[in-house]
């Protein structure tokens, strides 16, 4: 299909990818910090996801770059042009919703021609250029059809098409994936990030789906509280988180009493390297991801401090997480499920913790996160 | 469900569909019964009643005036409130609440109140601008508020006007192009059905007319009625008729085909709002 579509010249037609950058943003809403001055630059064809909990500010910084909100200050800057003043329709964003917006009353390829048709491309060119995004998305045979025709991943796909096809600067994803089944979510956000290869065009991701932005992203935003508290590649976030809340917010954690010294926190008898090598000596909180526990083979497993009993054992398909009482505390390990499998609930178990890289927190709250 | 209980489901039906249409047909049957009448007891019977009603100057005058009222009524209507009532929505939801409320006023005012209060007013009118029956398209929007509000409000609520005007915007459509391509064709039923109520209310109203000394259809019916009984009852038929007829034209465009989607609960309320709208 790609190799259709770049022949049907939706490669050559598509506008090469600007830069993004959203500069000091801030925004209130009645006395509530929704942003707090969030600086991001997005380079040209870059896909960056804003991941966050709810009211942590993402869709704001959105619908801020659309123009569907303005800033009580900062600016957002499209191509090098300051567009902070310009009402949306000026804009030149194509913008994917999280609840189904096409127009009933109109076609598949009536909603994808119809930017087009406010741009005053002629008839002949807006259905080429309509078919083009159809077969793009992988529903050409669809065209006909009305939103209430097509399944939920199919509305969103023309969605998407509809927002190419006006040839925009930016595209803008707000948790287009969150109305639909786990299934079609994994394979529409595939879709979405080979047509947005394929397009070149600079998007912002929008999503509280942890698992969804590391997939699909260049670089993740990790937004708290109306700010970025970290910004990098899906890996570094995940392996070396900035800070407490993302380490917690992006994947399960650990919270695992230990005492840092030497540039090293030592956990239950077993010394790890941290994250940030200049944290305060002294008691701490280490954060382990789950899948830095491991079952020790053979050995003691009448008394230690990584010794204890698995009391719940969560199938997950290829790994399993499972819940070890060490006594004082429960721990999660995620494992192979075939090793998960042979240590049932109410088995004695020794754990090894793997000598990852650990972030510190600095309250005292311990158990899994 | 068991063949039992659906065959009584069938019958429940069938007899509550018979008891309705008896309600609404033998009264409209009686008067068509009554206006066919000859003059004496054993006369055969005679549409000489309905040919008069074309043959009354006064009558043929008040039918125009009236149906032209009831246009011009709709159109302001429309223009009206369905760029406030989506404005609001949009842009300035915490005005919701006042307009609701200032649209379902005239329903608790009486009509002779009504004509208290704008009798002055159009007084004035009369004297400065026109005498015209027309100028009474003022009082009947206001009239029709509460009827039409309830019926856009029903039809705005079926559809995610915020989500559908911020994809419109974001695709380079200005307000005009959000609201008359994507908002109005989505929420044609309510238009059609807050037009007919419309006409329905206009059509209807006698005491504003009479009190402010306008002849509309409902006057002259009353006059004519003093007179000759047969015609007043044939031109109530006719109008009855009329508005049945709407109601017709309106289920037909109204009813949600492949195209348009589904706004439930539209016609549920209308037969309420039709009788509260003959005032």
């Amino acid at each position: 299909m790609t190799t259709a579509v770049a022949a049907a010249g939706v490669g050559t037609a598509t506008r090469a990818g600007v830069e993004v950058r959203l500069e000091n943003l801030k925004r209130r809403y009645a006395g509530v910090t929704a942003l707090d001055g969030v600086n991001l630059t997005m380079a040209p064809g870059e896909l960056v996801a804003l991941l966050g909990p709810s009211g942590c500010g993402k869709t704001t910084a959105l619908r801020l770059v659309a123009g569907l909100e303005q800033a009580d200050s900062g600016r957002v800057v499209v191509g090098g042009e300051d567009v902070t003043g310009q009402p949306t329709n000026k804009r030149d964003v194509g913008m994917v919703f999280q609840a189904y917006s096409l127009f009933p009353h109109m076609t598949a390829w009536q909603n994808v021609a119809f930017g087009l048709q406010m741009r005053k491309v002629d008839a002949a060119r807006r259905r080429t250029r309509a078919g083009e995004m159809l077969e793009l998305v992988g529903l050409s045979g669809y065209a006909d059809r009305f939103a209430h025709q097509l399944s939920g991943g199919q509305q969103q796909r023309v969605a998407l098409a509809r927002a190419l096809a006006i040839q925009p600067k930016v595209l803008l994803l707000d948790e287009p994936l969150s109305a639909l089944d786990a299934k079609v979510r994994a394979r529409l956000r595939d879709e979405i990030r080979r047509v947005q290869l394929e397009v070149g065009i600079t998007t912002l991701f929008v999503t509280h789906d942890q698992e969804e932005a590391l997939a699909i992203a260049d670089r993740v935003g990790v937004m708290h509280s109306g700010r970025i508290e970290q910004l990098g590649p899906p890996t570094t976030i995940y392996s070396r988180p900035a800070t407490p809340f993302v380490a917690e917010f992006v994947g399960l954690t650990n919270r695992l009493a230990g005492v840092v010294g030497g540039g090293e926190v030592e956990v239950r008898g077993a010394r790890l390297p941290l994250v940030q090598p200049d944290a305060a000596e002294g008691p701490a909180i280490a954060l382990v991801r789950p899948e830095a526990v491991t079952f020790a083979s053979g050995g003691e497993t009448a008394a230690g401090p990584l010794v204890g009993t698995v009391i719940a054992v969560a199938f997950l398909g290829a790994t399993s997480r499972v819940t070890v009482d060490l006594g004082d505390v429960t721990i999660l390990a995620q494992l192979p499920t075939s090793e998960a499998s042979a240590h049932p609930a109410g088995t004695r178990v020794r754990l090894t913790l793997r000598p990852d890289p650990v972030l510190i927190a600095h309250d005292e709250k311990a158990g899994p996160a | 469900m068991s063949r039992d209980r659906r065959l009584k489901l069938q019958v429940f039906r069938v007899v509550v569909f018979l008891v309705f249409g008896a309600f609404f047909l033998v009264p409209i049957g009686a008067m068509f019964e009554f206006s066919t009448r000859g003059s004496t007891d054993n006369a055969p019977r005679t549409l000489a009643a309905w040919q008069t009603i074309f043959q009354t100057p006064d009558l043929v005058a008040a039918i125009l005036a009236s149906l032209a009222l009831a246009v011009i009524t709709s159109v302001g209507m429309l223009l009206l409130l369905v760029p406030t009532m989506i404005w609001v929505r949009l842009r300035l939801p915490r005005l919701n609440r006042v307009v609701e409320f200032l649209c379902l006023l005239p329903l608790t005012i009486p009509a002779i109140v009504l004509v208290a209060g704008l009798a002055p007013e159009y007084r004035w009118l009369s004297i400065n601008v026109s005498e015209s029956i027309f100028t009474l398209a003022f009082v009947y929007l206001v009239l029709v508020l509460p009827y039409t509000y309830r019926t856009l409000h029903t039809g705005l609520a079926a559809i995610d006007v915020k989500t559908l005007s911020e994809a419109a915007r974001s695709l380079g459509a200005g307000w005009p192009v959000v609201m008359g391509r994507i908002i109005v064709p989505n929420m044609w039923s309510a238009l059609l059905n807050a037009c007919l109520l419309s006409v329905a209310v206009v059509l209807g109203e006698f005491t504003i007319a009479n009190l402010l000394n306008y002849e509309n259809l409902q006057v002259a019916i009353y006059l004519v009625g003093k007179a000759n009984g047969g015609v007043s009852i044939a031109v109530a038929v006719a109008s009855l008729m009329f508005a049945f007829i709407l109601l017709v034209i309106l289920s037909f465009f109204g009813r949600p085909r492949s195209r348009v989607a589904r706004q439930p609960d539209e016609l549920a309320g209308f037969g309420r709002q039709l009788g509260g709208g003959l005032r």
